[in-house]
């Protein structure tokens, strides 16, 4: 009896040392995420102003605003998505909804996963080939959103097919014993029941373009440039390009630090709001699906 | 003394009520058998008695259990230890994904026997113990999920036998298996039944009737009746056990 | 029909991405590595044909002062590039605009036999006595075990990858020993341990992580991981394989953590109740039962957080120094294939031989990058047989 209270000791303290660590662990890591962030909060606050966001940048990039950087990453993150949106979203549908499984379906979900795993540099070298030497658009709005929206195209697919195989399929069945065709059916009634999980994939999506930079680099964004980009074919900055550069190469790395305090702070925003916004509408979404 | 014995125990997950009320003795090497519809709480009892359902979130418990005249819910009760003392066996066979030997070894090595002879003695004797040894003798090393469902359970009976528990919880556990091997486990616990003391839960009341001593009906929660096996079989005195044994629902 | 040309667009993107970048890097290898409207030309007694790049840069770089040690004669090697002209000839000589250049350099090189000369084609005169020297191509081979990166280099570059994939691999894996504890331990407190509550409430913070841009993990990296280093090891330098190393482990977490977790929470509640009932202690079921049960999945995830780490570029690039030497400690400066690709692209003329082998490095990072897709791939199918 007493040595087997021995082992119930050990074996109770062994799992509190293993518990206490890992939860010690656990909350690290969350305090490093508010480390990082306030870290970049602190610095970057006393930065942001009106006119950060809304003038030029000046003397060599250590004065004045950010305001063209901020206008590159909205054009990018709209091209981008005007592009894959439609393409991921029927690409999505008719890998759910019409292909049977079998190998076709199986390849093509390889495929899909594969370009998941390319590297973001990889999509950069690739977008200057094509886009810009191939296809001769230059450094080019146009080449830098299709770039992004390639690269994106894997997270909209799969967040689409999500949304789409949690629509159950008694309303599938409902729709087509009415007489509905196929077509009828995915459009006027999976779709709209998945439609608000479809858009907090896109809101996702937008936060994981606005912030990608090594595909850009070749493609689109610019160093400095003095004015707006007027066509689909102009150069643009870009917040993330942005941040870059005035972090490593600026003209004045230490003059420009504050800068790319606040423009870390405006990129970490974006990400923070496209995530936030994303959990909310699932959780607003998710508990009006099911009442229905 | 009685060796298992709760007093007016009362089951709660979150808001709703699971036992009401149970109070219920049990004797030392007897088999007592509980029957009743699905859902009406007597797995919840069962699991109760190793502290099983400390496992869920939420969970609350009114009342006194106690075994061998501990309250097992107490302070002081060191849970390893318990179900260490209270063997259980499941309602799926479920061995875990390591070799026949190991899977009995497993309980002895947690339990901090080290000792490599003891360990293989106490291995053999369990398997004997459950008359699987001439089927597996061969192939001790080999994965368990290799056997046949009934050899893959009476692996699990011997793997809580290794731990020389002294109570031995089933929980439904032939349902899953073929009737031949149904009638060896059914055959085991009634060898069984000179050194433990076992409580088992069923659906089949031929099954009960075949093996345990003492029958408790459950239903809706309640303890509705308990008797030896025999009076409650042939002569119950609720209505609503005359049903349920006579077929009329559950 | 658009339906079926949209699902097919990520296949064909990938067939894509091979083409061009296959047909672009394997450029590399079908080219002289001199740098295009040069020439080398030696005395034309001289008996070698034929050179590898490596050796021209040893003789430019005085490694190898002698004709003999390259199988030819014993003689001197004597250095010459167009601007030492001036020191044999007076500008009257070359006449004012240059236009006696070609002949000059001619009667030099004829006039000295250990010469080794590297000028441009427009000074090779029409009547040429010296012996052009011809650079052998890159091998795959060579340009895989080269030992020195030095694109720009002159006369001939310098293509060899070894120390940016050995660089790139340092780092990845210096960041998966520091992320797979880590993110192993979060993954069981928060699959077995944590009440749903708090589980609810970490996860989607843990998961923010992933949505920090790399570029912002950079930029951390930079102002305060780089100093911390530099001050802990006593560096000179805080732009160290080890910074990259932890920025990287940071941006792998969410990755281990949540597959990682997924893989447990898998764990049939079966074979937890089975151990515990044995009298095994919460620990001692984990690890012992949940913590083999999903060892695929720990894998899958571990392996997956390495093809992250490989492939992140901005990150890296910003903190890691950018050295193109083979690595031997974390302590000291490296570069990886992304960095090299992202920081030498925009400096390399499209369609050159520079531009090319940074193709040929985007081919190795996709090459890599699939087979560790292609891993995962096999080590989960192999997870699921298993289950069943």
């Amino acid at each position: 009896m007493k040595k087997e209270n021995r082992l119930a000791k050990r074996k109770r303290r062994n799992q509190n040392i293993a518990f206490g660590l890992f939860q010690l662990i656990s909350y690290s890591i969350v305090a490093l995420l508010f480390i990082i962030l306030a870290f970049i909060v602190v610095k970057g606050i006393g930065v942001i102003s009106w006119e950060f966001i809304s003038e030029m940048p000046k003397e060599g990039m250590t004065q004045g605003g950010i305001y063209p950087a901020i206008v590159g990453t909205l054009c990018l993150v709209f091209g981008s998505m005007l592009f894959a949106f439609p393409v991921g979203v029927l690409a999505a549908i008719y890998m759910n909804e019409y292909v049977k499984d079998g190998w076709p379906k199986r390849i093509i979900k390889q495929m899909t996963n594969n370009l998941a795993g390319v590297p973001s540099i990889v999509f950069g070298l690739f977008g200057m080939a094509l886009f810009v030497n191939k296809l001769e658009f230059g450094d080019s709005l146009l080449a830098g959103s299709l770039t992004l929206g390639l690269l994106v195209l894997p997270v909209v697919i799969r967040t689409t097919e999500e949304s789409l195989k949690a629509v159950d399929d008694t309303f599938r069945q409902a729709s087509l014993g009415l007489g509905a065709s196929k077509w009828q059916t995915t459009s006027k009634v999976v779709f709209p029941i998945a439609f608000p999980n479809i858009i907090t994939g896109l809101i996702l999506s937008i936060g994981r373009v606005s912030g990608e930079t090594a595909p850009i680099l070749f493609t689109v964004a610019a160093y400095f440039l003095p004015k707006l980009p007027t066509s689909i074919f102009d150069q643009a900055m870009a917040l993330p390009y942005h941040l870059y550069v005035i972090s490593t190469s600026g003209t004045n790395i230490e003059a420009s630090r504050a800068m790319a305090y606040g423009t870390a702070l405006i990129l970490i925003i974006i990400v923070l709001i496209s995530n936030l916004l994303a959990n909310a509408l699932r959780k607003y979404f998710g508990k009006k699906v099911k009442m229905n | 003394m009685h060796k298992i014995e709760s007093k007016n125990v009362n089951f709660y997950y979150g808001e709703t009520q699971a036992l009401h009320d149970i109070s219920l003795s049990m004797k030392e090497n007897t088999v007592t058998a509980l029957i009743g519809p699905s859902g009406c709480g007597k797995s919840t009892y069962l699991r109760l008695l190793n502290r099983m359902n400390d496992l869920i979130d939420k969970t609350h418990l009114n009342g006194e259990i106690y075994i061998d005249g501990h309250n097992i819910y107490a302070k002081n009760t060191n849970v390893d230890d318990l179900r260490k003392n209270v063997g259980m066996v499941f309602q799926k066979p479920n061995p875990f994904p390591k070799s026949i030997y190991e899977n009995v070894a497993y309980g002895l090595k947690v339990n901090g026997i080290t000792d490599k002879k003891v360990i293989e003695e106490r291995v053999i004797k369990s398997i004997e113990q459950v008359a699987l040894w001439d089927e597996v003798k061969d192939k001790l090393n080999k994965s368990a999920f290799e056997l046949s469902g009934g050899q893959q359970q009476r692996l699990c009976i011997a793997r809580a036998l290794a731990i020389q528990p002294s109570v031995l919880l089933m929980d439904e556990p032939t349902s899953a298996l073929d009737p031949i091997s149904t009638a060896k486990v059914e055959e085991l616990i009634y060898d069984l039944k000179n050194n433990y003391t076992i409580v088992i839960v069923t659906h089949n009341m031929q099954q009960a009737g075949r093996v345990s001593d003492n029958t408790a009906f459950f239903y809706m929660g309640e303890l509705v009746e308990y008797d030896k096996t025999k009076n409650l079989f042939t002569n119950p005195r609720k209505e609503r056990t005359q049903n349920y044994i006579t077929g009329r629902f559950g | 029909m658009i339906l079926m040309l949209s699902s097919a667009s990520t296949s064909i993107t990938v067939i894509l991405i091979v083409f061009f970048l296959f047909v672009e890097g394997i450029g590399v290898f079908s080219k002289k590595p001199i740098e295009e409207g040069f020439l080398l030309a030696v005395h034309p007694s001289n008996t070698i044909q034929k050179l590898e790049p490596t050796q021209i840069k040893d003789i430019f770089d005085k490694k190898i002062t002698n004709w003999s040690a390259l199988g030819g004669k014993n003689e001197p090697i004597v250095l010459f590039r167009t601007e030492d002209i001036t020191e044999f000839y007076s500008e009257e000589e070359l006449g004012e605009n240059f236009e006696h250049f070609p002949a000059k350099i001619d009667e030099y090189i004829t006039r000295t036999p250990g010469v080794i000369a590297f000028f441009s084609d427009k000074y090779k005169s029409k009547d040429f006595h010296g012996k052009e020297l011809d650079v052998n191509k890159i091998t795959v081979y060579k340009f895989l075990s080269g030992e020195e990166w030095f694109p720009t280099a002159q006369p001939v570059a310098q293509m060899g990858v070894k120390p940016l994939i050995l660089g790139t691999l340092w780092v990845s894996f210096g960041a998966i020993l520091i992320a797979l504890p880590i993110g192993l331990a979060a993954a069981i407190y928060l699959s077995e341990i944590a009440r749903k509550r708090t589980r609810n409430i970490l996860k989607p913070l843990i998961e923010l992580l992933a949505g920090i841009p790399s570029v912002v993990y950079g930029f951390f990296g930079l102002v305060v991981i780089v100093p911390l280093v530099q001050d802990v090891f006593n560096l000179p330098v805080g732009e160290t394989g080890l910074a990259g190393s932890i920025v990287l482990a940071i941006m792998a977490l969410p990755t281990i953590i949540t597959i990682s977790e997924d893989a447990m929470s898998n764990t049939p509640r079966a074979m937890k109740e089975a151990s515990l009932a044995l009298g095994a202690s919460q620990w001692q079921t984990i690890y012992k039962v949940v913590v083999p049960y999903s060892a695929s999945g720990i894998t899958a995830g571990a392996i997956l957080g390495i093809g992250r780490a490989i492939g992140e570029t901005m990150a890296v690039l910003m903190v890691t120094g950018n050295a193109a030497v083979i690595p031997n400690t974390l302590l000291a400066p490296v570069r990886t294939i992304p960095a090299t690709i992202a920081a030498e692209l925009g400096e390399a003329a499209s369609g050159g031989m520079h531009y090319k082998a940074l193709f040929a490095l985007g081919c190795i990072l996709f090459l890599i990058t699939f087979c560790i897709n292609m891993l995962v791939e096999l080590v989960t199918n192999r997870n699921s047989h298993k289950k069943h």
